[in-house]
């Protein structure tokens, strides 16, 4: 499995409630979701994302509530995958279990800039900056995890 | 090898004699927890997942308490689709607004977790009951339905840090400022995927809702769980409460720790967390008398919403008014402890000083309702989070403290040491 996107690049300790606002907590709407995604910290986020982005992040992404509400609504707002240098906890299962490819990678979450062209190959781990040239080494998700990605999420999978 | 606490409950769970940190096991669940905002998602995905029943009704909790009473049309459409799920299938530990209180106050008043317990919940504050000597710890929808499926999840077992707290607090020091001053000391991810457990002969100085708050304020500096050991404080807590068997886990002597930290309880004074993160710790003596002005004061939260909080606040704010300009919230936490308060006539006090009293809501505490910020506000608050945004506008501010604090800044209308407006 492959991504390829352009980058939307934030700091460090993002937190659930700037991806998505409890204000918009009163609907589980995917697509609802996706139009308030990140508007605290990036009122323009909306508008500038394509399908297939990448969204890179320092480090505790995800932090604060447990709202499964802030990796679907990145996820539908087009994101093919996060990239941090850590995830908080919850959002790190969350995502998994939604089927949102994430990858941990210091090197990566510094030195890729916002509106860089970045590839991402999920098994091998390996991420391209196509604008920079440069390639980090991720640690690839075991089989099983990539399964639950690929299959869009863990009832998916354990239903399909 | 030893193992801690936490590693012994998710090893009794999971039918093993051991496990180590960073095993993958799969545990049996004693509590499947969500609220208004989460279950509304977890059902659809139970749905979506074709299921059919839930593994034990008692076993699961659905608490409104979030945007309840209803704050708007899809508020209530969503407690609305619970409120059918939990008449469908029978769900025994559902809550509605006239029982409901906020989740984590409620759930050890009613004697659902305990000693021993592993629970999971769909909300990130789930970590509370380690108060209890539970392992419990936040999750997200998906695993929340997984869970009433199946009565089981996976965990990675974690590995923990140690912390030994020692010697009696100084006045007007609570649960609050201790947890304040730990997450200032290793930062909102210093415990990141690890359990904290707390140790220390300084342990018996602090309640039961000490600990509560303690414990629900871990996930603030990233970690799986927060754990204390249970001792005569716990047993008397859950007496006449707790319906299951309690467990009592101690951790073993060569248990290992990651990292160890001692903290004298003798020496903190009130702390004051900053926008915008819980990490930006400061104590009251590093704040001018005039240097943080408020608009509002919120007592309340699954942190700061019980007993012994309202009688903090109203030991300060007795007698006393509240700041012109000020708006002064104070919320209790579950209808047991809207009752007492009120026979305690900590009411009369609260709406003397001008103060008002909520029924039990999460609301401001999240940005929900009953206390929304305003463009360039600011707010003292006995809550868990200062993120950007979190109680309203996006340019308006949040400054975690404990009850005392919060209600000697409310009589000031400035971030305020409890100390000085007590001795006037």
């Amino acid at each position: 499995m492959k991504a390829q996107g352009t980058v939307h690049k934030y700091g460090d300790n993002v937190d659930t409630d700037v991806i998505i606002p409890a204000r918009y907590l009163n609907t589980s709407s995917h697509k609802e979701l996706a139009q308030h995604c990140m508007e605290d910290i990036d009122i323009d986020f909306t508008k500038n994302v394509r399908e297939g982005d990448i969204m890179v992040a320092e480090k505790n992404f995800g932090c604060g509530s447990s709202r499964e509400h802030a990796p679907i609504a990145i996820k539908a707002s087009g994101i093919s995958c996060v990239i941090a240098s850590t995830f908080a906890r919850i959002f790190y299962r969350n995502a998994i279990n939604i089927g949102l490819p994430i990858l941990e990678c210091e090197a990566a979450s510094k030195e890729i800039k916002s509106g860089d062209e970045v590839s991402v190959d999920f098994d091998t781990g390996i991420i391209t900056d196509i604008t920079t040239g440069k390639t980090y080494q991720a640690e690839p998700f075991p089989p099983f995890i990539q399964e639950i990605i690929s299959d869009g999420g863990l009832i998916k999978h354990v239903t399909k | 090898m030893g193992m801690t606490m936490s590693q012994k409950i998710l090893a009794a769970h999971a039918g093993l004699p051991q496990v180590k940190a960073g095993q993958l096991i799969e545990a049996k669940l004693d509590m499947v927890l969500g609220n208004d905002i989460t279950s509304p998602v977890a059902i659809n995905v139970f749905n979506d997942g074709k299921a059919v029943s839930v593994f034990d009704n008692t076993k699961i909790a659905m608490v409104m308490d979030h945007f309840t009473p209803n704050k708007d049309i899809k508020a209530a459409e969503q407690c609305k689709q619970v409120r059918q799920f939990a008449d469908k299938y029978d769900i025994k530990n559902f809550f509605d607004v006239g029982q409901m209180g906020i989740e984590h106050s409620l759930l050890p008043e009613k004697g659902l977790v305990g000693p021993g317990t592993l629970c999971i919940g769909a909300d990130s504050h789930t970590c509370t009951y380690g108060a209890l000597g539970a392992f419990s710890t936040g999750v997200g929808s998906t695993d929340m339905a997984a869970g009433m499926i199946s009565g089981k999840t996976w965990f990675k077992v974690p590995s923990a840090i140690r912390f030994n707290l020692i010697n009696k607090p100084a006045e007007y020091i609570s649960g609050k400022d201790i947890i304040l001053h730990i997450i200032g000391m290793i930062g909102v991810d210093g415990a990141l995927y690890r359990s904290m457990e707390f140790f220390g002969d300084g342990l018996k100085y602090l309640s039961i809702d000490d600990r509560l708050c303690i414990a629900n304020m871990a996930i603030e500096a990233g970690a799986k769980n927060g754990i204390f050991p249970v001792d005569d404080i716990t047993r008397e807590y859950i007496m006449d409460r707790f319906k299951g068997e309690a467990v009592e886990y101690t951790a073993d002597d060569d248990a290992e720790y990651d990292e160890e930290y001692t903290i004298d309880l003798s020496a903190l004074r009130p702390t004051v967390a900053f926008p915008h993160l819980p990490e930006n710790a400061r104590t009251v003596d590093e704040i001018a008398p005039t240097e943080v002005k408020i608009d509002q004061a919120v007592i309340g939260s699954c942190t700061n919403g019980r007993i012994s909080d309202l009688r903090a606040a109203a030991d300060v704010l007795r007698g006393k008014k509240v700041a012109k300009g000020v708006r002064c919230i104070i919320i209790p936490s579950t209808q047991s402890v809207y009752l007492q308060a009120m026979h305690e006539g900590l009411f009369d006090i609260f709406i003397e000083a001008g103060a008002v009293v909520s029924t039990p809501t999460c609301g401001p505490c999240l940005g929900g309702h009953m206390g929304i910020l305003a463009k360039g506000e600011r707010a003292i608050s006995t809550t868990n989070r200062n993120f950007v945004g979190r109680m309203g506008h996006v340019e308006s501010e949040v400054y975690l403290a404990s009850p005392a604090v919060a209600a000697a800044s409310a009589v000031t209308g400035y971030i305020t040491d409890p100390a000085k407006v007590c001795e006037n």
